[in-house]
């Protein structure tokens, strides 16, 4: 019983991980084919903005408000003046986006110094028999949860929405009904740059946060974009659920290391075998139910 | 004056075979000046001290690197963050084999043993892929995460528990002891260090160098360049893409293997940095910079920018990846094809005449290189 408990926790933990590091990334990528492989450092930048400005005297929500909008503004910046003259070109806006986050950390570096001096966990511990849990830990699925329902909403209720989706569809089509392509891409971009830095500014508390941080992210957000396949937001909650119970499940028994390698596994033998990824399946499914049902 | 025109013959086969529209530098001048900086470049220890010579020698085995990932994403199109991958496997192998069996034949051993794990290694890993239709940015990714990987498992592998034998593998405190490279018996054997070691090294970059020169212009070139520029059309006409990229992607692995191996030897040390980040990205810095379709352009880069850094990191600046980061960034925006293609066609457009430039351009090597 209570290690059934341990391991819900230890899984809703995974799953709050893998989705927030993934999300933003792989809203870029649905939308754009753009991988960013600066997403580290967007997170790094997140998580420097909100332990700043928490160690400037600011509360903890404001702290982390503040990291999402120095992450946001970042992004736009970055957009503006590189990312948009690679669209057409997947591998070099790779290396160009992996060229920035070289850069971003080594400035990280030279700027901050070689650490910054760490938030706490806060609120404290929930505990039962005779082990206690991270209350914030236990948040922050529900956080990873709100964000997959807030950006469902935002894809499939609003005007822009609509538009993105269109770009995505067909960018010709969307570009002669009146969508101005370009800055959906903005947009996006933005949305996915804002989406790494709340990842980092809520797991700022959680970890020491130095320049080369992002990096920790990486695994598990690459892992959910590749397995997730190409509709993002159930790629991404698929993604968050199926690897999280591996991380959760091999974590428990044997230590992150072997998490992480059941990761890599799990995620190769999902390329290898469903190629269109763990949406890809589910779609598959719907589509043939609703032929059948036909 | 038949043994002349006999001699030269032979010199025409032999540039037949290393000459093609795949690589630059198909004319009698540049094999004229190939061979003076190549002779400079073997007298060079004779010049210098031995530690310098052993210095450069770092900057060449890192060229034979650059090499390995200029075949596989120059000229097959598969953008690969893993090379680091078989050359660290490689360097730890050899270790862990010479330091076990202790004696020069041992290290002679080890070499072919540590090129071999590195080569089934990247066989293994490239068959999943590619025989898993994983292309383009995935394959990128998946090499990425298994360098990340790597790292996180040797940083952790400090206990006594990570023995293979009597090596440690030594986690974050890396694998010290790691012998001279050497080949031969205890009663026979040539040690390579200093000058000698430098030698080896640019004779393995030469050769290297002048084999992938006739692979490109060979018919498997011509089908891994085909694979480059479109798949499904190299497919309709009757290759099996899957096995070409395979064969690429472990030849590659090899390569990067044995420059592991030289690696190892050099510093007589092993440590997780080889699966850092850092050093991840320093072939696709190389192979960018210098020109992904040339292979020149890659080991010249790899020797300047490895210079650059050295020189940087001596006099205490903390600037060089910053630079490196906005050298990259700056070539993949202004410079796509990379400086020797660029400088070889602006020389090229320069030298003919204008009105006959004009028609041949969009053929230039780095058009296609861009996806």
């Amino acid at each position: 019983m209570v290690n059934g408990i341990n391991l819900l926790l230890q899984f809703l933990d995974s799953f709050a991980f893998i989705v927030l590091a993934a999300i933003g990334l792989a809203i870029i990528f649905g939308m754009m084919d753009v991988i960013n492989l600066a997403h580290g450092e967007f997170i790094m930048i997140g998580a420097y903005g909100t332990t700043m400005t928490y160690n400037a005297g600011a509360p903890l929500p404001v702290a982390i408000a503040a990291g999402v909008a120095v992450t946001t503004v970042a992004g736009l910046v970055l957009e503006r003046t590189i990312i948009h003259r690679l669209y057409d070109r997947p591998l070099d806006s790779m290396v160009a986006t992996w060229a920035l986050g070289l850069a971003l950390t080594q400035a990280a570096r030279i700027l901050f110094g070689n650490s910054l001096n760490s938030i706490g966990i806060p609120l404290g511990a929930i505990s039962y028999g005779q082990f206690s849990y991270s209350l914030y830990r236990v948040l922050l699925a529900g956080v990873a949860i709100a964000v997959l329902v807030a950006a469902y909403l935002v894809f499939t209720r609003t005007e822009f929405g609509v538009r993105a989706r269109a770009t995505i569809q067909d960018p010709e089509t969307a570009a002669a009904m009146g969508v101005e392509t370009g800055r959906m891409y903005t947009i996006t971009f933005a949305i996915g740059s804002a989406l790494a830095g709340l990842a980092g500014a809520l797991y700022a508390p959680t970890m020491s946060v130095v320049p080369g941080m992002g990096s920790s992210f990486l695994v598990e957000a690459f892992v959910a974009v590749v397995t997730g396949g190409t509709s993002v937001l159930l790629g991404t909650t698929l993604a968050g659920g199926v690897l999280g119970s591996v991380d959760a499940l091999l974590s428990n028994l044997y230590g992150t290391f072997v998490g992480q390698i059941g990761l890599l596994i799990v995620a190769v033998a999902i390329l290898r075998f469903l190629p269109t990824g763990l949406s890809g399946v589910v779609e598959t499914v719907r589509e043939r139910r609703e032929r059948d049902a036909a | 004056m038949s043994a002349t025109s006999g001699v030269f013959r032979v010199v025409d086969r032999i540039r037949a075979r290393l000459e093609g529209p795949n690589t630059i530098g198909n004319s009698r001048g540049f094999w004229l000046g190939f061979a003076l900086v190549l002779a400079g470049a073997f007298a060079y220890p004779t010049f210098v001290s031995a530690y310098q010579a052993g210095n450069t020698a770092l900057f060449l085995l890192y060229g034979l690197l650059a090499l390995s990932l200029s075949v596989v994403w120059g000229y097959a199109g598969i953008l690969s963050f893993g090379q680091v991958v078989f050359f660290g496997f490689a360097g730890y192998t050899f270790g862990i084999v010479s330091i076990n069996l202790g004696s020069t034949l041992g290290v002679t051993l080890a070499i072919p043993v540590a090129v071999l794990i590195a080569t089934v290694v990247a066989f293994l890993l490239g068959y999943f892929m590619f025989y898993g239709d994983v292309s383009g940015v995935f394959v990128a990714i998946i090499t990425l995460v298994v360098t990340l990987v790597l790292q996180t498992f040797m940083a952790q592998t400090a206990g006594d528990a990570w023995t293979v034998g009597s090596v440690a593998l030594g986690g974050f405190n890396g694998m010290p002891g790691i012998p001279n490279l050497a080949v031969g018996t205890e009663a026979t054997s040539v040690t390579f260090r200093g000058g000698v070691f430098y030698w080896l090294v640019l004779s393995a970059l030469v050769v290297s160098y002048l084999g992938l020169r006739v692979l490109v212009n060979g018919r498997f070139g011509y089908a891994m360049v085909g694979i480059r520029e479109d798949e499904d059309r190299v497919e309709m006409l009757g290759y099996d893409i899957r096995r070409v990229k395979l064969a690429v992607f472990t030849l590659g692995g090899t390569m990067a293997g044995f420059s592991g191996v030289l690696y190892a030897a050099w510093g007589n040390y092993i440590d997780p940095s080889v699966y850092s980040l850092t050093f991840a990205t320093m072939p696709v810095v190389w192979v960018t910079v210098g020109g992904r379709t040339s292979m020149l352009g890659a080991v010249l880069a790899t020797v300047s920018i490895e210079w650059f850094r050295q020189q940087l990191s001596i006099t205490g600046s903390e600037y060089a990846m910053v630079i490196v980061g906005l050298l990259l960034l700056g070539v993949v925006l202004l410079v796509p094809e990379g400086f020797v293609p660029f400088v070889h066609r602006k020389v090229t457009e320069f030298r003919s005449d204008p009105t006959e430039g004009i028609p041949d351009a969009p053929e230039s090597p780095g058009e296609g290189a861009a996806e």
